[in-house]
């Protein structure tokens, strides 16, 4: 039995938008899966529709094996949700937010108040819960939405870009939080803009471009699949042009800064040799960009435009 | 449907909106009390006096059930027309949305959160009236029950109102063009009898005029209208109304995309 199965899914809106042009994945219990998609690609549609917030227009969508067209309040009950878009009710306290949606899940008050305590405060707004929503930052907003969404200790949590416009420092006492909350059984399906997000956290991902999943597989397996790779070394000597290294492209950005591609046939013992032969000592070294970034644009801009050379 | 759940989710519910009502007990609650004092005075006591009596009792006496009545329908109404639309508007509607709580159930419970805003500005109300004039119940189970099924009629109205609004302004324009003159039509301030035969039976059409009549026939025990056609008629409206609202939520209107 899997956490989310998906079969044929599709949605067409009102306006003539075809959206999702029937995708099938699975999400096996336990897993940390990363939906990607640039703006548009239909990843907030698929959310929508697992969490009753949007109706499809054909496919099946199962949660821990309930069907959600014929189970649909069991399904519903497996499923905790922190929207993309703030949907908190800013003149009630942090602490009825977050009681009022155990009661929509049917915990009684005595309970709800005792989690409300306890994800409340592993959240860091315990001290915050009488003030109303409006007086929170948007750190603490965003929040103050995994601790609604968690009241209820839902099977499946679905993140929708949680911690966009937050501070780094949050962001990351965000990725402790949420991988505590997945090591303890929670099957986490997560949306982000931030790739270097999406490779921390994630064991699986998915990438859905114009309503088609145009890659689904394990975090390892696809980034094994990156063709080439830039990396920023910062020398303990400067450079007036860029050296000629065998078998790699080098660029010079600044007179201490090199740029190196590394094509996958190759690898960074064959470059230190070469740099080594050349006489260049490496003091430090970086990826140019996030290889998730980089394999996602390669993805999404093969499949815009086939003839430009794609990643396989 | 999960009734332990729901029934969890309904008290949730219902007390989430008696605490918005308190909240904002400055919007709820004082400006009809306001209103319906000026109404006490200006057309009970100065205009009344003019009028002398009315289906046999003195104006102030005879206009104070229909605006008892005027306040519950319209604080009922508004009360969920505002909180559900405001869910709608604030995105928060989508906490329900994604629980297991029932559409019957999300009604319910703001129909529960406009009875007892109605009720309640009805009691105030009726306490101004006494300050102005004596009442005596002559029916009370009639009182009772139709205030309360009128209550009903009214916030399912609300919600029906909510569920297709998309801007503020749609939120006050059935209460503008439509509520207000009906319950202004529908006998409040005078006997349908005044009216020429013509109007009388324009009236009939009016479904206030019947809420408005059986509240007085429960008060001061005189109606110009059959109260066994008030009850069919609100029981109607309150069985239809739930339906409709139960048929708009179940497809997504205004809800879900």
């Amino acid at each position: 039995m899997y956490a989310l199965s998906i079969k044929q899914l599709t949605k067409t809106y009102s306006n003539g938008l075809q959206a999702l042009k029937g995708i099938d994945f699975d999400v096996k219990p336990g897993d940390f899966y990363a939906l990607l998609g640039p703006n548009g690609a239909g990843k907030t549609t698929v959310i929508g529709i697992i969490c009753s917030l949007i109706n499809k227009t054909s496919g099946q969508v199962e949660i821990f094996g309930h069907d959600m067209d014929t189970d649909v309040e069991a399904a519903k009950a497996c499923i905790g949700l922190v929207p993309q878009e703030l949907n908190l009710n800013i003149f009630d306290s942090v602490l009825n937010i977050v009681v009022n949606q155990a009661g929509y899940y049917g915990i009684d008050r005595k309970l709800a108040l005792e989690r409300a305590e306890q994800y409340l405060g592993e959240l860091r707004l315990w001290d915050r819960r009488f003030d109303q929503a409006r007086m929170l930052s948007g750190g603490m907003k965003r929040r103050l939405m995994i601790a609604r969404a968690l009241i209820h200790e839902p099977r499946l949590l679905m993140l929708d870009e949680p911690t966009a416009g937050v501070d780094i420092e949050i962001r990351r006492s965000m990725w402790d939080f949420l991988r505590r909350i997945n090591a303890a059984g929670t099957t986490i399906i997560l949306t982000t803009h931030y790739l270097e997000e999406a490779e921390n956290l994630c064991r699986h991902v998915a990438i859905i471009d114009e309503g088609e999943i145009i890659e689904n597989a394990r975090m390892s397996t696809v980034l094994r699949k990156l063709q080439r790779e830039v990396f920023v070394l910062s020398l303990r000597e400067p450079l007036t042009e860029a050296p000629l290294l065998a078998e790699f492209e080098t660029s010079l950005v600044e007179d201490y800064e090199l740029e190196v591609t590394v094509d996958s046939g190759n690898d960074l013992n064959t470059l230190f040799a070469r740099l080594n032969e050349s006489g260049i000592s490496v003091v430090s070294l970086r990826n140019k960009a996030n290889r998730l970034e980089e394999l996602f644009m390669d993805l999404v801009e093969s499949k815009q435009d086939p003839g430009r050379a794609a990643v396989r | 449907m999960d009734i332990a759940v729901n029934w969890v989710a309904l008290k949730t519910l219902v007390r989430k909106e008696v605490i918005r009502v308190a909240r904002i007990w400055v919007q709820t609650i004082v400006p009809p009390a306001i209103t319906m004092t000026l109404y006490f005075i200006i057309f009970g006591n100065l205009i009344g006096r003019r009028i002398g009596e009315m289906g046999g009792f003195d104006y102030m006496q005879y206009i104070a059930p229909g605006l008892i009545m005027m306040s519950v329908i319209t604080n009922s109404y508004g009360n969920v027309v505002s909180s559900f639309f405001g869910a709608k508007y604030g995105k928060h509607i989508e906490e329900m949305l994604v629980s297991p709580m029932s559409n019957a159930t999300i009604i319910i419970g703001h129909v529960a959160g406009g009875v007892i805003r109605g009720l309640m500005v009805g009691a105030l109300v009726t306490m101004i009236a006494l300050g102005f004039t004596s009442l005596s119940i002559e029916h009370p189970l009639v009182t009772i029950s139709i205030v309360l099924l009128a209550s009903i009629v009214f916030a399912l109205l609300g919600f029906v109102n909510a569920v297709f609004a998309k801007k503020f302004d749609d939120i006050s324009i059935i209460p503008t063009f439509v509520l207000t003159p009906l319950t202004y039509l529908g006998g409040v301030f005078y006997s349908i009898t005044l009216l020429p035969e013509f109007w009388q039976k324009v009236s009939l059409a009016n479904p206030i005029l019947y809420m408005v009549n059986a509240f007085r026939y429960g008060i001061l025990g005189v109606s110009d209208i059959s109260i066994g056609y008030a009850y069919l008629i609100v029981v109607f409206f309150v069985v239809g109304l739930f339906t409709l609202n139960l048929a708009l939520l179940n497809r997504g209107v205004g809800i879900r995309e």
